[in-house]
Parts: structure tokens; sequence; C-alpha cells
């Protein structure tokens, strides 16, 4: 991959490797003896070992120019890798809290292994570093393919990739180590968040750049969609983030906002990153990647523009929902709960509008397990909606709130729609990226799509119950007019509950893992493509497809 | 690239454009999706209309029907109460043995205790209140501090080396580390006291020199016999109930390291009534169901 940079694009690489290693090097001396300073050699390391690799191919000849005809898809390699890598770890530390939550003891009476930080692992390593890598990652095969153009600069898509691989590796190994700003979906520290700043700027330049690069005359919705998962994460990150550090050799820091405001800012954020990253960003995806795999047009053009607008529109209004019946005044509750519900037609609309594309190609979803991965993830997207609007209605969300019942609805929409669709999305992806013919074995790709869709229902029905039950147990009063139940009491009823989500996100996980092992094997042993059409149009005229060098 | 074609399948014009292959229909967006909108708009300018939504520039609109969460949520807490009063205040005022012979109120007690008691005491006293190693067993009627009424709602009230000032204070010294018996004496006193209650039979030299390290250094917290000084809530060595436990090891390391009980005190976290309730718990209602 290093070879196929021209040799200043590699001298680039190593003069920004070696900014950051200072950096890391400066903060470990500052932080000397406390978790920053770890953070310092973890950047140092992570700084030095990129640019090892560099240095071994520094020397390699100058890539031939006609590449600057095709894809460029190096970057996307990685990216799919990687992926696969983060939900292994994400999904890990998701099983391990779900087994901790059932079984107490199931932590070794270590520090570090305590709910409070392994939870968030699971959540940013799931969220940030599966669902956003699949993110870039398919943001960079999409907007090249829609465009028809080749990803601006060679420098920048690796720029944004590994650098926000250092933020989340930067935010996990924190946690770890007890660094936590206290916002949930933004626990990390002001310096990660800094950095993560400068990558999703370069970002959103490298997509605008593309885009402007690109040989059709109008922009596809799937790249509305990307967009403005980028443009709004950025924003909100930006105002939920403003921290001042204690010190410039520390972790710690101290947000701007206080009392109220600061819960309203944070939901704000909180459910916009559920909104922009695991909703707009994935339709995005699903956009692309259904109606490709389908080979069947969008239904309705206009339903996307409606959808659109409204979804982008609506989304940044209902943040309060998530603070119903707290000291959020109440009008702020009423805005968010009625957004929620005009929300729930572009979010149906858009559902809709993606599983009337597969009219006329219901005969490949039965055979196709990949396009079923799509069409069941829009099913799961339409539910999750669906329960969203329900519960952010103030008397729905009175029993809900606080329960796990949220909990269901989150992993109604994170395994079913989120993880569902990048699977669907990577098993499409990875053969049309590595030139290969198909999936190494249909037959995995089969069992992983029933693994999943079990894994979701066991995981979600195992959660309804135990939320309502636990709603339910909270507000039982006697005759005499006090609590039924104690605390105590809810926790022992759940435990039934917490065995079957456990088991559930075990099946979910093995699912995955065999889709490791098929992605894997596709890559070393599956038969390769013939002429594939895959390439930029450029006035210098196509490149060969088939010479692009399948790593 | 542009292509204007009709789509066979639903013989709708596509918009013509494409995008790697993906074309558009220009299909019209379906009467459901018009008739939903216009049903939750409506709804919502509904909900606007009647509750506190708008913020206008000091204050916000309040809302035709005139609700207010502050409001709802402090008549509610009064209206249970007034609820609660009806057999809360005569908790509050009488005492113990009245209480008692009141088959009603005694239900009400049954009723209300549980989960007073799970969210309170159980994390440390256990499910049913049989206690576990450092938390005393509470009705197996072998009583630290006395299981008299007023003695079990002094300590729930003041706790057991807790921060109320008038705390009950519990000190098991610690005879090896503080360096007033040697290790073997702590072995030799602690054999004796397994025999006080027929855990171990030493021989004749074993039990004298045991007595007599007893006598010396013990008595006069846990009584001559060892059966305990309730004031003191130095517990009687010779039943069959165990706080810290009975095998050698455990005695040796009471004798050796000392002990120091830790009971909260409830005086300001639940009312009178309350403690009344959960010292009925558990003088009453817990072995009754036993
Ligand atoms: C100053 C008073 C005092 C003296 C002297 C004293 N104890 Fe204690 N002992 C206590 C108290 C109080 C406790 C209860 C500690 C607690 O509740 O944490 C106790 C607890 C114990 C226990 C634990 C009982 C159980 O149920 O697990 C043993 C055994 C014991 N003492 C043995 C001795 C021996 C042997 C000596 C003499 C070497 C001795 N004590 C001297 C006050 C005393
Ligand atoms: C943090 C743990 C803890 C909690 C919570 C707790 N206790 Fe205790 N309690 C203790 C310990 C330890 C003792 C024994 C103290 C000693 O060593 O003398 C004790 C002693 C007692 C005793 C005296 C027992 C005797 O033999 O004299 C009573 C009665 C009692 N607790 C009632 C309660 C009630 C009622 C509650 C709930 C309101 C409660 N406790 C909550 C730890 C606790
Ligand atoms: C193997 C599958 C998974 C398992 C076993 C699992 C398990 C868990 C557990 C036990 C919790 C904590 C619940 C609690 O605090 O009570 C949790 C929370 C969460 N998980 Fe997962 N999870 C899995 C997959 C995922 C995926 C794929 C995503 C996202 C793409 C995800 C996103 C989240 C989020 C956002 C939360 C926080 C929810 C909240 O705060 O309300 N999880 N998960
Ligand atoms: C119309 C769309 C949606 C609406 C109106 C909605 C609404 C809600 C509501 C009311 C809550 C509960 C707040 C609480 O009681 O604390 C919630 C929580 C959550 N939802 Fe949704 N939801 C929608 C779609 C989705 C989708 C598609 C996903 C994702 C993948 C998702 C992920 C989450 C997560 C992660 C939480 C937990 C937040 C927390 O940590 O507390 N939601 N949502």
């Amino acid at each position: 991959m290093v070879a196929a940079l021209t040799v200043g694009t590699r001298v680039l690489a190593l003069v920004i490797l070696g900014i950051g290693a200072i950096v890391g090097l400066a903060m470990a001396v500052a932080g000397a003896g406390q978790a920053f300073g770890v953070h310092g050699w973890i950047v140092l390391i992570y700084c030095l070992v990129i640019a090892w690799r560099v240095m071994l191919q520094l020397d390699a000849p100058e890539p031939s120019p006609s590449r600057l005809r095709s894809y460029y898809d190096d970057p996307i390699k990685m990216g799919v890798v990687l992926t696969m890598a983060w939900a292994i770890v994400g999904m890990g530390f998701g099983v391990w809290v779900a087994y901790l939550l059932a079984y107490p003891d199931l932590r070794y009476d270590a520090a570090w292994t305590g709910f409070g930080r392994l939870r968030p692992v699971h959540t940013t390593g799931i969220i940030f570093g599966f669902g956003g890598t699949a993110l870039i990652t398919t943001s960079f095969h999409v907007m090249q393919r829609t465009s028809r153009a080749r990803l601006a600069g060679e420098f920048t898509p690796w720029f944004v990739l590994l650098g926000y691989q250092l933020f989340v590796i930067l935010a996990i190994s924190g946690y770890l180590m007890g660094i936590n700003q206290s916002k949930e979906y933004a626990e990390a520290e002001w310096y990660a968040d800094l950095w993560l700043l400068v990558v999703w700027i370069t970002y959103f330049t490298l997509y605008i750049r593309t885009l402007a690069r690109r040989a059709e005359p109008h922009i596809y919705v799937a790249n509305w969609y990307y967009l403005s998962f980028i443009l709004i994460v950025g924003v909100l990150h930006i105002f939920n983030n403003v921290a001042l550090p204690v010190s410039w050799s520390g972790s710690r820091s101290y947000i701007l906002w206080s009392g109220v405001q600061d819960a309203m800012m944070q939901w704000w954020y909180g459910h916009n990153a559920v909104a922009f990253f695991l909703t707009s960003g994935f339709l995005g995806m699903l956009y692309y990647y259904l109606p490709k795999r389908a080979a069947r047009p969008i239904y309705s053009y206009r339903l996307s523009i409606l959808s659109f607008w409204g979804i982008t529109f609506f989304y940044v209004w209902v943040g309060s929902h998530h603070l119903h019946y707290t000291a959020l005044p109440q009008w702020v509750q009423t805005l968010g709960m009625t957004f929620s519900i005009m929300l729930l037609v572009p979010s149906w609309a858009t559902a809709a509008n993606a599983l009337l594309t597969l009219n006329g190609a219901w005969h490949k979803v039965r055979d196709d397990a990949t396009l079923r991965f799509m069409m069941v993830a829009a099913i799961f997207y339409g539910m999750a909606t669906f329960e969203g609007s329900f519960l952010a209605i103030r008397g729905v969300n009175a029993l809900s709130h606080y329960t796990d019942w949220t909990i269901a609805h989150v992993h109604v929409g994170t395994l079913g729609w989120n993880a569902i669709l990048i699977f669907g999305a990577i098993y499409a992806l990875v053969p049309v990226i590595w030139r290969r013919e198909r999936m190494w074995s249909p037959r995995l790709v089969e069992w992983h799509f029933w693994l999943a869709v079990a894994g979701t229902v066991i995981y979600v029905f195992s959660m309804w119950n135990s939320g309502i039950l636990q709603g339910l147990m909270w507000r039982t009063y006697n005759d005499a007019g006090t609590l039924q139940y104690s605390f105590i009491d809810t926790v022992m009823a759940m435990h039934p509950y917490y065995m079957g989500r456990a088991v559930g996100g075990t099946i979910y996980m093995i699912g995955m893992l065999i889709g490791c092992v098929n992605i894997w094997m596709t890559i070393r042993k599956a038969p390769e493509a013939g002429y594939l059409r895959d390439m930029p149009k450029t006035p210098a005229g196509d490149a060969d497809d088939r010479r692009v060098p399948a790593e | 690239m542009s292509v204007d074609e009709r789509d066979p399948l639903t013989g709708h014009r596509t918009t013509g454009h494409e995008w790697n292959g993906i074309t558009e229909l220009n299909t019209r967006v379906p009467r459901a999706v018009w008739w939903a909108i216009g049903l939750t708009h409506a709804w919502a300018v509904l909900m606007w209309f009647l509750l506190p939504s708008w913020p206008l520039v000091t204050t916000y609109t309040k809302g035709l029907l005139g609700v207010d969460q502050r409001q709802l949520v402090a008549g509610q807490l009064a209206a249970a109460a007034r609820d609660h009063d009806q057999w809360m205040s005569r908790i509050a005022s009488e005492d113990l043995p009245t209480i008692r012979g009141d088959k009603e109120l005694m239900a009400t007690v049954a009723e209300v205790a549980p989960a007073l008691w799970g969210d309170n005491c159980q994390a440390c006293h256990g499910r049913v209140a049989t206690g576990g190693p450092g938390f005393p067993d509470l009705v197996d009627k072998s009583w630290l501090w006395g299981g008299d009424d007023d003695a079990v709602l002094e300590t729930i009230r003041v706790g057991v080396n807790s921060a109320h000032p008038d705390t009950r204070t519990s000190q098991m010294l610690a005879f090896g580390a503080g360096g007033m018996l040697t290790r073997d004496e702590i072995r030799t006193v602690a054999t004796y006291v397994q025999s006080l209650s027929g855990l171990a039979t030493p021989d004749d030299a074993t039990r004298q020199a045991g007595a007599q390290l007893f006598a010396d250094n013990c008595a006069s917290c846990h009584g001559d016999d060892g059966t305990g000084d309730t004031s003191l809530g130095a517990p009687n060595l010779t039943d069959a109930f165990w706080l810290y436990g009975s095998d050698s090891e455990t005695l040796f390391r009471t004798i050796y390291g000392g002990r120091h009980g830790w009971m909260p005190t409830w005086e300001s976290r639940l009312s009178e009534a309350q403690r009344k309730i959960l010292a009925l718990y558990v003088l009453n209602v817990l072995p009754e169901k036993q």
C-alpha cells in the first residue's frame, strides 16, 4: 500500500508522523506518572509503528501515473479490516458487559474491569470504532463511485482513516485508566477531542474536494446523507466539548456549560450522535449498497428529497426527549416530544423508499443473503424509529426511562439496523474492491445472516421484557401506598433476562466472527473476477481496471 | 450519465440520472405519506396549544390546559402523604407494644416493611435478615446490643461505630497486633473459646491456660462465663451464633487483629415511623414468617 504512494507523499507522511511522535513524547514526559503520560506513549508508539511501515518502502519506485485513472481503494481495504477488528473489540466488550450484569463478580477485582469503565469501552468501541470506521470506509467507496472520480489526494484519506483510529484508541484506553469527562458518547477528554476535530475537518474537506471533482452533473442522495452526517457531527462535537483543561499536562478538564444547560447541550449532542452518526450516515450507506445490490432504481427520488430534509430538519430539535421529567423546563420537553412524532414520517418514508426499491427484486432477497442483510436492516430501522417516537411521548417515557426498554430500543437500532447494514455493505463491498467474483463462502454469509437476526431478536426481546417488567415494578404501590418492591427485588427479577441478553449477544458475536473468517478467506482465496468496469471517468481515459493490483 | 427511460416493472420514469448503475424513479410521493405528515403535524400543533411549548423572550407559552409538571408532582406527593398519614401518624405516635396489639396496623407494617428493608438494610443483613460474616443475624435471638424494643430502636437510630454523636461503640481489641498476647497465647485462648460452646475438647493443661488468659484479658467485656455483655456489644461466645466465625483461623484473626463492626446511623435517613416499622419487622414479622 505504501508503494502505491508517491515518494513525496511518503516523505510528507513521515514528517507528519514525526511531529505526532514528538507531541506524543512531550505528552509522555509532561504527564509522566499519570494516565496522560501513558496516552503520550500510545501516541508515540502509534506514530512510530506507522512510520516504520512507511520506511520499509520508502525507496520503492514511484507508482505509475496511470493509477490516477482508477479509483483509490487502498484506504478502503484497510478500512474494511479495521472495521471488523473494531467489531471484535466492541462486541467483545459488549458481551463481557452483558455477562457482567448477569454475574457482577465477573470482573476479577481489577480497577479497570468495573462496569463504569467497561461500558463506555463497549459504546465507544462499537459506535465510533466499528460504526465510525465503517462510515468512513464506505463513504470513501460511495463518494468515488457516485462521483465517478478518484478520491482527492492520496495522503488525506490515510490521514482521516488512521487519525480517526488514533482518536478511538485514545478514548478507549483512557476509559480503562479512568479518564472520562462523564458525557455519554463524548467521554473522551479534551486533547482527544481536539485531535478528532482536526481529523473531522480534514474528512469534511476531503469529501467536498472529491465531490468537486465529480464527473456526474448531480450529487447522489447517499452523498447528501454522508455530508450531513459529517457536517452536523462536527458542529455538535464542537459545541458539546468546549472545555477548559485544568493543565496542559493532565487529562482533566471542565466543560464550559453547567447545570441544565449542560444537560441540554449533552443530549442535543447525544441524540444527534444517534441521529447523524447512526442514522444519516447509515442512510447514505443504505442508499448506495441496497439499490446497487438489488440492481433496481430507487423507488422515488421525490420521497428521497422529502425524507432527507424531514430527517435533517426534525432531528436537531428532539434531543430534549432524553430529559423528560427532569429539571429541564417543561416547554422544551413538549417541543422535543412533538418534533419526535413529526420525525416519524420522514423516517418511515425512508425505510419505505428502501423497501419499495426492492419491488421486482424480491427473488434476489430470497436467494442473496447480502441483499437480505440490507433489507432486514431497513425493517429494523423502521422498527427503531417507530419505537423511538413512541418512547418520546412523555407518558410512555415515564415508564421506559432508566429501564432496559431504552437498551432494547438502542439495540434494535444498533444490532438490527447499524451492524446488520454494515455487514451487508461489507459483503457487497469486499468482492468489488478486492476484485473477487464473490465472497469466499455464500453459505457462511447465510449462516451469519441467521445468527445476526436470531441474536438481535433474542437480545431485544429479553430487554423489552426486562425493561417493561422493571418499569412496572418500580411504580407498583401496595395498598398502604408505599412501594411494593425494593430496588434489589427488581434487580433479581432482571437476572433471567440478562442471561437471555448475554446469550443473544454471544450468538450475534459468533455470526460476526464467521463474517471475519469469510472476509479473510475472500481476500486470500476467492477466485479473481474477470473484467470489471469499475473506474472513474477522467479526461485522460480509463485505466484498465483489471490491472489494478489486487493485493 | 444521463438516461431517461421508463422502468418496465412500475411504469414510472426515471429522473434521467445514473450513478455507477444506480438510477432513481420519479414516482410521486404516496398519498399515505402526505396524510401521515398532516396527522402528525396536526397533533403537534394541538399539543403546542394545550401544553407549555414555545419560548417567548422572557417566558413561554403556558398552554390552554395550564399544566405545570412541578405543581403536578407537588400535588401527587401531597396526596400520597395524606394517604400514608392514616397509618403513618399512628405508628409514629404509638409505642411498639400498642402497635403489636393492633392486627390491622401490623398487617400494614408487614406490607410496608419489605421494600424499606430491601432498600436500606438488605445489602448488609441479607434478604431475610440472617446476616453473613461480619453482619449479624437479626432473627437468631442472640443479640449483640439487646433484643428488647428500646435497644433495637436505639441501635437503628444511632448505629454502631457510626458518625452519630450518641453512637454505640463496639471495640474488640487487637490483642495480637497490639502486642498484648503472643501468637501461642492467642491459639490457646481461641481453643478455650471454642470449648465454651463444645466446638473443641482441649486437654486439661490447655483448658486451664486458656481459662486463665480469658479471665485476665477477655472477661471484662465478654463476662466471666463468656456469655457477653449487651451494653458493650460484646457477643456471647458460648452459643451457636457467630458474627465472624468459629473456626480456628477466623478466631485467630478476630483476636489478633480485633474487630470494629460498623452499622450506619439511620436517624437522619429514615423517619421515626420508618425505624419503628423496621424494628417490628425484625422483631415480629420476620420471626413469625420463619
Ligand atoms: C473491650 C471489650 C472486649 C474485650 C476485652 C474482648 N472483647 Fe472480644 N469482642 C468485643 C466486642 C465489642 C466484640 C464484637 C465486635 C463486633 O461486633 O465487631 C467482640 C467479638 C469477639 C469475638 C467474635 C465473636 C463472633 O461471633 O464472631 C470473639 C471470638 C472474641 N470477641 C473473643 C475475645 C477474646 C478471646 C478476648 C480476650 C483475649 C476478647 N474477645 C476480649 C469486646 C471485647
Ligand atoms: C453497612 C452495613 C449495614 C447496614 C446497611 C445496616 N446494618 Fe445493621 N448492622 C450492621 C453491622 C455490621 C452490625 C453489627 C454491629 C456490631 O458489630 O456491633 C449491625 C447491627 C444491627 C442491629 C443490632 C444487632 C444486635 O445483635 O444487636 C440491628 C437491630 C440492625 N443492625 C438493624 C439494621 C436495620 C434495621 C438496618 C436498615 C435500616 C440496618 N441494620 C442496616 C451493618 C449494617
Ligand atoms: C454483541 C452484541 C452486543 C452486546 C452483547 C451488547 C451489550 C450491551 C450492554 C450489556 C450494554 C449496557 C446496558 C446497560 O447499561 O444496562 C450496552 C449498551 C449499549 N450498546 Fe451494546 N451490545 C452489543 C452490540 C452493540 C452494537 C453493535 C452497538 C452499536 C452499533 C451497541 C451500542 C450500544 C449503546 C449505544 C449502548 C448504550 C445504551 C444506553 O446508554 O442507553 N451495542 N450494550
Ligand atoms: C424517529 C427516530 C427515533 C426517535 C424519535 C428516538 C427516540 C428515542 C428516545 C425517546 C429515547 C429514550 C430516551 C430516554 O428515555 O432516555 C432514545 C434512546 C436512544 N435511541 Fe432512539 N430514537 C429514534 C431512532 C433511533 C435509532 C435509529 C437509533 C440507532 C441506532 C437510536 C438509538 C438510540 C440510543 C443509542 C438511545 C440511548 C441514549 C442513551 O444513552 O440514553 N434511536 N431514542
